[in-house]
């Protein structure tokens, strides 16, 4: 095994070209636990830590460009007005030591259903920054995941950073475990309104072999929140409407029976998780405008 | 390969280091510092929490070649570490007694081989006082969380505590002993401001 | 060479004083504050090199081939040892029958099982090793239940069995059976008005203890070995390791590295033989450390259980009769199974009075992980399943299930199913009226000015509910369990005490060979020398093989037993200290010879408070020494056929109160608080007192709620060895534990003190249990309690 530490991103992207096998390490919370369990022998290992602007975000007009390894705990403190559904995604990855040392490089590069940070990423609207010394691309979110821990990375790609766009209304993010704290997802969901284009996003976790939308139960939910005028008279959104929209959700997933779960409870409880984000993010849409009302 | 890093504000140097190693091995079998515990090598146990940068983190997650040229404090450079705060705040006005001399827990020579009298840092004493050690395994890796944390907020609600200690995983006590434990050194470091 | 990390003594007194009855802090504690308290994963030799096992990757095969010699030819490793390397016809270790291979022999039987060992002088060598040996298995079908372990044509997981259980065992594929029968069943269930039946199951808990197996042999001139070792009985290792290795026990020497924790998994040897054998072979220092994966696979677990109980009360809710069976998975080897037997059926009546009893409970040889000792031993399982059956009686009865406990609790006198007489305090419906005495916690705490606090919520940090779903619910429970080795077992402890005077002052020196694991003994071993010899300092000699056996600590029982030897020498050494005295002084002054003398404050006095002489003046130029065994009282067998015997030395009894909140939607629990009633004889240490209870609270919640490693039916191949798949409860899944301690004397035990490390994790685990019935409606029937069953979920879509 070889160490390699680039100094720069230039470095790393070199470096990546000239060993394609070499695996990325920043926060360490994947790549060392299948070292330290022999699961895992990469021909080289390449830190990312001293590539500082991996380190560092920067909030635009539309969007927050997220370097790939800014930490959770950043991201909780820093960036909850413009990524509510990351920062409360961030606060249920793991422990606050893991939170301190990972950031979304690591969830998006592992591809796995069980990442905390994918649900909130689909649901906010995203695209991931990659590049390579052949040129830089961005990724739309829902293209990224294309298997079971794959990705849509080429061999000789880094991710740089993500660009989410910013909240333009309530986002919420629920994560089922069998312990209250520390644990890998059962299954989870992110949810965001986004009232300046009258539509929903849906992002669903461990349930499915990548992480999915719902888009069937957006589109209904979209259709069903316009027909019946709810943006403008911001009224409760009618149980039956949340009952349909929450089992169109559970029907999205493709889950498996596992140590973790059955398929059945997974499905279950994304349906539950689907109405209960709904519902809060709702309420607290209906509380802004009547703050903003209120205000005008 | 070699890794030089600063442990307890002393100049470090590894050589011969495998590229899989991580910090934790690193610390404990090349640097004679074992006081970071090794239980489950996977970030679930927090039982080898130091300081990187100053941040707590799983030394069992950080590859030993990521740690070139950055500051790490461990369980055995805690004591110090809390002296050299509770001083530096003293040097700014900000405390009028040292926390040692608040809590009168420094040296008062040391007993034997029990290191009794030792010089220790607020919440290591308050671990002692407050019965949060059995087997002491996760110890080392909760009071480096624990100090961070009263260094951060150092009125802490019991559900701030909980949240801020949540990845330390023990076995022995249930828990109640090490919140008291807490509770005690925030206490006492409140007295003592 | 020195060894680094090797035990010192340790001397408390300067600064901490206290003899027993106070909360003396520990010994040890400044040095686990500061991370130079050596573990024996710490343990550290300049030239040393690191040991690796290969364990199967199948669960039941014949091994055709193994193949070592890429290992071998790899640069860095010194040693590859298979069965045929074993220098001595003991092939085989056990602590009851010797049934478990050192290396596994023509055959494994579980997962995981040892195969071959390797000597490398990094770790990654060692492994990269292991990883080169060749193994050509051929897989056998596998035993996994009770039908397929005893169906006519069950494969046999041992064959040619010849240890004395062998005999009287319905099937080989059986460990050990225990029937109790007393009174007439059949008869008793006439008078019944209600009669309940239950099925239930207990899942696959592992003892999770934070420091991993783990050890280093040094080899010695003499030819001998050193072994630094974490374990719960050196002597009882040494007993098995000795004759594997071919030496006579002198020349293995043991001593006691620090533990991180125990709760059973360190009573069957794990890597201590790998060592020694890797040490002899290289003539170098040899480290073995598991991993966690590795360390589930390195220790026995709690035995999973199938209990089926049937209970009759009659309308005015006294209970009539208990039929029950108990089916104990052992797995592989039998390592403890045949004493849980013992415990699980003589205590599987539970803390009441019920006079006519038909009782079974077997262990089973199985292909699964082998199960052994784990904190409850046996008494855990079966007080699951039959406070289950007090709160379903209770409800068909319509009457509060404290109360129906209560009118049938068990009091000093009573008869276990055994015909033994409960012959101390068995305060058993006090303890009930004390937890429910507690004041309640308040509802929806997690309301806040801000909003939900989630922290405060089944889901917790993951956000899942601000209050939708949650209902609140309260359970109870109480139990029984036996304190020390029972069913006969020449049960002692050995303790050596020495008193002389140093700088001017008296000082006693214990030196036992107790594993000290996190329990506290060596604080009150200093405790109980203060209070018996007056004096303030005391040093705890590291625990070792050079002094008699300590026994195990496990059963609840080294306070008691232990304690119980250094009270017992400390006496003796009193005695003789006396002598002299009397021989020094005596002619000055009359009490000598007449009064009722003490060893109070470093000074002889007598009981009426009058001060002879200093110990120092006594203690000039002699030095007292005593090494003694100290033994409780004995026990018997219980008979084979019938149950009966006198089998047990001491009860302990502890109640709970559960109160969670169920997000009945998602099947989450939050356990709000969980509170424990115990009565401890006499609280020796205080604080150590509460954290055993509230230790031993918390790991029952934990096999209520999340804790189970999960075995493939199909393979019997572990499915979770893991942290992140076998979860035990962080800070945040644990609730506040307040204690109501109860001191009522055994006026057999010293100082009138119950063991009591065990008691609390028994009635934990079914109070959280009902709690989550009360709240939910659900029968719930197994534990631990999964989101699935909760929500109706748990079968498979497929």
């Amino acid at each position: 095994m070889d160490f390699l530490r680039p100094a720069s991103w230039e470095e790393a992207l070199a470096a990546k070209a000239e060993h394609p096998t070499a695996v990325p390490i920043a926060g360490g919370t994947d790549v060392m636990v299948e070292i330290n369990f022999d699961h895992r022998r990469p021909e080289y290992l390449m830190d990312l830590n001293r590539v500082g602007d991996l380190s560092e975000w920067e909030v635009g007009e539309e969007s927050v460009r997220l370097g790939a390894s800014v930490p959770y705990t950043k991201i909780m403190e820093n960036l909850r007005a413009e990524l509510p559904g990351l920062a409360l995604a961030s606060h249920t990855v793991a422990s606050p030591q893991i939170r301190n040392r990972g950031g979304v490089g690591g969830n998006l590069g592992t591809a796995s259903p069980a990442g905390d940070a994918h649900p909130a990423l689909l649901a906010a609207g995203a695209e991931v920054e990659v590049e390579s010394v052949r040129g830089s691309r961005r990724i739309p979110i829902d293209e990224f995941y294309t298997g079971v821990k794959r990705n849509a990375l080429a061999a000789d790609e880094l991710i740089r950073s993500v660009h989410v766009k910013k909240a333009d209304g309530p986002q919420q993010f629920s994560k089922v475990g069998t312990r209250n704290a520390m644990v890998i997802a059962v299954c989870a969901f992110g949810f965001a309104l986004h009232p300046e284009t009258r539509t929903v996003r849906t992002g669903i976790g461990s349930a499915a072999p990548t992480p999915i939308r719902a888009k069937a139960a957006e589109e209904f939910l979209n259709a069903a929140l316009e027909e019946g005028g709810f943006w403008d008279n911001g009224k409760i959104v009618t149980p039956s409407v949340a009952k349909q929209f929450a089992d169109l959700c559970s029907a999205a997933c493709n889950p498996i029976d596992d140590v973790r779960g059955t398929a059945s409870y997974r499905r279950h409880a994304v349906g539950v998780m689907a109405r209960r984000t709904l519902t809060w993010t709702w309420e607290s849409y209906r509380g802004t405008r009547r703050t903003t009302e209120g205000a005008a | 390969m070699r890794v030089n890093f600063t442990v307890n504000g002393r100049p470090q140097e590894a050589d011969d280091v495998w590229e899989g190693e991580s910090l934790l091995y690193v610390l404990r079998e090349r640097l004679g510092l074992p006081g970071s515990k090794n239980a489950c090598e996977q970030g679930e146990c927090g039982s080898c929490t130091v300081r990187l940068d100053g941040e707590p983190v799983c030394s069992c997650l950080v590859a030993a070649g990521q740690v070139e040229g950055r500051e790490v404090v461990t369980v055995e450079g805690l004591a110090d570490y809390a002296k050299q705060r509770a001083e530096a705040g003293c040097a700014t006005g900000a405390c009028g007694t040292s926390l040692q001399n608040a809590q009168g827990w420094q040296a008062k020579g040391t007993d034997s081989h029990t290191g009794e009298g030792a010089e220790l840092s607020p919440i290591q004493q308050a671990f002692i006082d407050a019965g949060a050690v059995q087997c002491g395994f996760c110890t080392p890796g909760l009071l480096v969380a624990a100090d961070e944390m009263l260094e951060r907020n150092p009125n802490p609600s019991d559900a701030d505590i909980r949240e801020a200690l949540s990845g330390n995983l023990c076995r022995c006590t249930g828990y109640e002993k090490i919140m008291d434990a807490v509770r005690l050194a925030a206490a006492r470091q409140g007295e003592a401001v | 060479m020195p060894t680094n990390g090797a035990p010192t003594k340790i001397t408390q007194g300067s600064r901490t004083k206290g003899g027993i009855g106070e909360s003396t802090l520990r010994p040890d504690g400044t040095l686990k504050v500061t991370g130079e308290f050596a573990y024996s994963s710490d343990m550290w030799h300049e030239d040393m090199l690191w040991g690796q096992i290969l364990r199967s990757t199948v669960a039941h095969a014949e091994i055709v081939s193994i193949d070592t010699g890429e290992a071998l030819a790899t640069p860095g490793v010194y040693a590859v040892l298979t069965y045929d390397d074993l220098p001595t016809e003991v092939k085989n270790y056990g602590l009851e029958i010797q049934d478990t291979p050192v290396l596994a022999h023509g055959k494994v039987r579980h997962h995981g099982e040892p195969v071959a060992i390797v000597a490398a002088d990094h770790p990654e060598t060692a492994r990269r090793a292991a990883a080169k040996i060749k193994v050509d298995y051929r897989e056998l079908p596998v035993v996994t239940d009770e039908a397929s372990a005893t169906a006519p044509d069950a494969i046999l997981v041992h064959e040619g069995r010849d240890d004395h259980h062998a005999g009287h065992v319905p099937h080989p594929n059986i460990v050990h059976r225990q029937p109790i029968i007393r009174g007439d069943v059949d008869a008793a269930r006439q008078r019944a008005d209600v009669i309940v039946e239950g099925e239930y199951t207990f899942g696959m808990q592992d003892q999770a203890f934070l420091g991993p197996e783990s050890g280093l042999a040094v080899p010695e001139e003499d030819g001998g070995v050193h072994l630094y070792i974490a374990t719960q009985w050196l002597h009882s290792d040494l007993r098995q390791i000795a004759p594997v290795l071919g030496l006579p026990e002198d020349k293995v020497r043991m001593t006691l590295s620090g533990v991180g924790g125990a709760f059973g998994g360190r009573e069957d040897l794990s890597m201590q033989i790998h060592a020694c054998l890797l040490a002899l072979r290289t003539g170098k220092p040899v480290k073995i450390v598991y991993n966690r994966f590795e360390s589930f696979f390195g220790h026995v677990h709690r035995h999973p259980a199938k209990l089926y109980y049937e209970h009759g009360a009659t309308r005015d809710g006294k209970l009539t009769h208990m039929k029950c069976r108990i089916v104990l998975d052992g797995g592989a080897y039998a390592s403890a199974s045949p004493a849980v037997v013992g415990n699980a059926s003589s205590l599987s009546v539970g803390p009441y009075v019920i006079d006519d009893v038909d009782i079974e409970a077997v262990a089973l040889y199985t292909n699964n992980p082998p199960c052994g000792a784990m904190r409850g031993f046996g008494a855990v399982q079966a007080c699951f399943a039959y406070e289950a059956q007090m709160d379903k009686l209770a409800q068909q009865l319509g009457m509060d299930p404290v109360e129906f406990r209560q009118l049938n609790a068990m009091e000093q006198g009573t008869l276990l199913p055994t015909g033994q007489p409960v012959d101390s305090p068995a305060p058993v419906a006090e303890l009930l009226r004390r937890v429910k005495a507690m004041p309640m916690p308040p509802e929806r705490q997690w309301e806040s000015s801000e909003g939900a606090d989630v922290r405060q919520l089944p889901g917790g940090l993951s956000n899942t509910t601000h209050g939708e779903g949650v209902v609140r619910g309260v359970g109870y429970a109480v139990g029984i369990k036996n304190v020390g080795f029972s069913e006969g077992f020449d049960d002692y402890s050995t303790a050596k005490v020495r008193m002389e005077v140093v700088g001017g002052e008296p000082v006693v020196t214990v030196h036992t060979a107790m594993a000290e694991v996190g329990q506290g003994g060596v604080t009150v071993h200093a405790q109980i020398a203060r209070t018996e010899l007056g004096v303030t300092q005391v040093t705890i000699n590291p625990a070792d093989t050079q002094v008699g056996s300590a026994g195990s600590t496990s059963a609840s029982r080294q306070t008691y037993v232990t304690g119980g030897a250094v009270k017992n020498a400390c006496e003796i050494v009193r005695e003789k200290v006396l002598e002299i005295g009397r021989r020094k002084f005596g002619a000055y002054h009359p009490a000598w010879a007449t009064a009722e003398l003490l060893l109070e404050g470093g000074k002889v006095v007598t009981d009426g408070g009058e001060v002879l002489r200093d110990l120092a003046d006594v203690l000039e130029g002699e030095t007292v020494e005593v090494e003694e065994e100290w033994r409780h009282r004995p026990t018997e067998a219980f008979d084979l056929r019938t149950g009966q015997g006198n089998g047990h030395v001491q009860y302990s009894f502890a109640a709970h109160r559960a109160v969670v909140e169920v997000d009945t939607e998602l099947g989450l629990v939050k356990v709000i608080e969980l509170g424990c009633a115990q009565d401890v004889g006499k609280a020796l240490n205080p604080l150590s007192v509460l954290g055993q209870i509230q230790g031993g609270t918390t790991q029952g919640l934990g096999v209520a709620v999340m804790e189970e490693i999960v075995v493939d039916p199909k393979t019997a191949k572990v499915k979770n060895p893991s942290f992140t798949d076998y979860l035990i409860p962080t800070i945040l899944d644990t609730p506040t534990i307040p204690v109501d301690v109860l001191e009522l004397a055994d006026e057999h035990a010293p100082y009138g003190l119950r063991g009591i490390g065990e008691a609390p994790t028994l009635s934990s685990t079914p109070a959280v249990l009902a709690a989550i019935r009360n709240a939910t409606g659900l029968e719930l029937n197994r534990t631990p309690v999964r989101p699935e069953h909760l929500t109706g979920t748990s079968l498979s879509e497929a």
